[in-house]
């Protein structure tokens, strides 16, 4: 009786579903804010290589795919594994997706350009993988400004639609990335094949809940 | 320590700068130079030493162009390089070059000449006199060093290789032996082993070295030791590494990334801010300096700056056709 009463507490603990959705939350803002302060880290303390510049752009678009493809993974997951709570996590990694894209487009405008914006215009118009990119950018900007609770009361079913973009920002992401490298194709294609298997995931139920329905 | 013998072919660029280029740099930095001048950032005592204006001519103030060649770092040189035998990774070749034996060494010579075979290392580079030579080496990736390199014309190899008069190229090889290149996590869709080429009037080219050293060392095996070719006004990936064998022909050779991505990689791959990368701008660089952190790009030079010197090879040629 007495070690029953000693589990309890501690069972009901790990149980309770919104401690776990604030673990996860606080795991999210650890790992968005990390790359950061590892960069900044780097840069002071020399470890980012010969090309610094360069590291920070990759690692800042390496990591904006990360979050994007981990937001997007956020549907399929929950209809797989029927744990809806995962729902919550959706806009903080969404949030840290945009933010790491802020942070590699400054990088690459500001320390490779040092903002020579006649340059970038001609990146941005001229160089596909520059475009695909920038679209991805610009995409993802209304969908971080309406994932307040006010937006998505105000725009009820169209939000859902809106967000859909978030699927075009990806695959734009994804070519941008492919497009970018010589020869080490590798994690791009990683990438690709991730994203089109989530969205098969997501088509399947479609279909399925269509069927149900009809 | 650099032993630097000034060379007839060691104009300052501020004299082979083409006029239109030289205009159009100023343009550029004048729209950043405000920006720029207030931007770097030190990263501790030794960078703000290395800092002072004047002390690195050549890589960031405006005013001071490239008039004068500093070489870039030896940790810069042998820490960030293209060597895909050895993983893709700019730090993989450092990291996995050590596999690499570089004695015994042997290269083959053939082809359309009076004295083929198989040549040991020692007896190939020999004959002739080493000599120091800081060049700017520029990457097809829009990152440029400054490099004093040690070896030897290319054309005394070719003469006394005695090519036959129906020689009109010639190509290299790089080595190809997966045991010394284990397989890494991927290998991209390049054939191998690798594979470049110069007409040969290029080779025979005064600027054309095969390169044994670095900073009058022994080159490390990342840079491709034992023997590489330097072809400064080309871009890097012409300049092929730990070469084994050395071929005469009479049709242009095909050569690794014109085969690869023929629409983006020439035969000729000279330097050229005018042409661009299909999917990135050549008109600038960066230059790897580890001690500076953030630098602006400069301008990239027509021939890498060597225009004075080469130019005439390329007389009546359309560079955008024969890029």
């Amino acid at each position: 009786m007495g070690n029953a009463a000693v589990r309890r507490p501690r069972a009901s603990w790990i149980a309770d579903p919104k401690r776990q959705i604030l673990l996860l939350k606080i795991a999210v803002w650890v790992i968005g804010l990390g790359p950061v302060v590892w960069l900044t880290a780097g840069i002071f303390q020399g470890f980012l290589g010969a090309n610094p510049v360069e590291k920070i752009i990759h690692v800042e678009g390496r990591w904006t795919l990360v979050f994007l493809i981990a937001t997007l993974a956020v549907t399929p997951v929950r209809r797989l594994s029927g744990w809806n709570r995962i729902i919550q996590l959706r806009r903080l990694l969404g949030l840290f997706a945009f933010f790491h894209a802020c942070v590699h487009f400054l990088s690459y405008a500001g320390l490779d350009y040092f903002f020579a914006l006649g340059l970038i215009l001609d990146d941005v118009l001229e160089r596909r993988y520059i475009t695909a990119g920038f679209t991805a950018l610009v995409l993802m900007v209304p969908l971080a400004v309406t994932s307040t609770r006010g937006w998505i009361r105000r725009l009820g079913k169209r939000w859902q639609r809106l967000h859909r973009l978030a699927y075009v920002a990806g695959g734009l992401g994804v070519l941008h990335y492919y497009w970018k490298v010589r020869a080490d194709t590798f994690w791009p294609l990683v990438a690709a094949v991730t994203l089109a298997g989530l969205f098969a995931i997501r088509l399947a139920y479609r279909g399925k809940r269509k069927k149900k329905g009809g | 320590m650099i032993i630097r013998i000034r060379k007839k072919s060691d104009i300052p660029s501020s004299e082979i700068t083409p006029e239109d280029v030289y205009i159009n740099r100023r343009k550029f930095l004048g729209a950043t130079a405000g920006i720029g001048a207030a931007a770097f950032m030190a990263r501790g005592a030794a960078a703000a030493e290395a800092r002072v204006p004047g002390s690195r001519p050549g890589i960031a103030g405006p005013a001071a162009g490239r008039q004068d060649l500093e070489p870039s770092s030896w940790e810069d040189i042998t820490s960030y390089n293209n060597f895909y035998e050895f993983g893709l990774d700019k730090k993989d070749p450092a990291r996995n070059a050590h596999t690499l034996v570089t004695r015994p060494w042997t290269i083959e010579v053939d082809g359309l000449c009076a004295k083929p075979g198989e040549y040991q290392l020692e007896d190939f580079v020999k004959p002739s006199t080493m000599e120091d030579r800081v060049y700017r080496f520029r990457c097809v990736e829009a990152w440029s060093m400054v490099v004093p390199w040690r070896g030897f014309p290319l054309a005394d190899a070719i003469a006394r290789a005695e090519p036959d008069p129906s020689a009109k190229y010639v190509a290299f090889e790089t080595l190809w032996d997966p045991e010394q290149m284990p397989e890494r996590r991927w290998k991209p869709r390049i054939g191998w082993p690798y594979r470049e080429g110069l007409r040969l009037d290029e080779a025979m080219h005064p600027l054309t070295l095969m390169v044994t050293g670095l900073y009058g060392k022994t080159l490390p095996n990342q840079n491709g030791a034992p023997l590489r070719l330097i072809v400064p006004w080309k871009y890097g990936f012409k300049s092929i590494k730990s070469i084994v064998r050395m071929t005469f022909t009479e049709d242009e050779p095909p050569t690794t990334w014109a085969t690869q991505s023929p629409g983006e990689y020439g035969f000729y791959s000279n330097v050229n801010p005018n042409v661009d990368h299909p999917r990135w701008s050549q008109a600038t660089e960066r230059v790897i300096d580890t001690s500076r952190l953030f630098t602006r790009r400069i301008d990239t030079l027509f021939l890498n700056g060597y225009a004075d010197e080469v130019a005439h090879l390329y007389a009546g040629m359309d560079l955008k056709k024969f890029f």
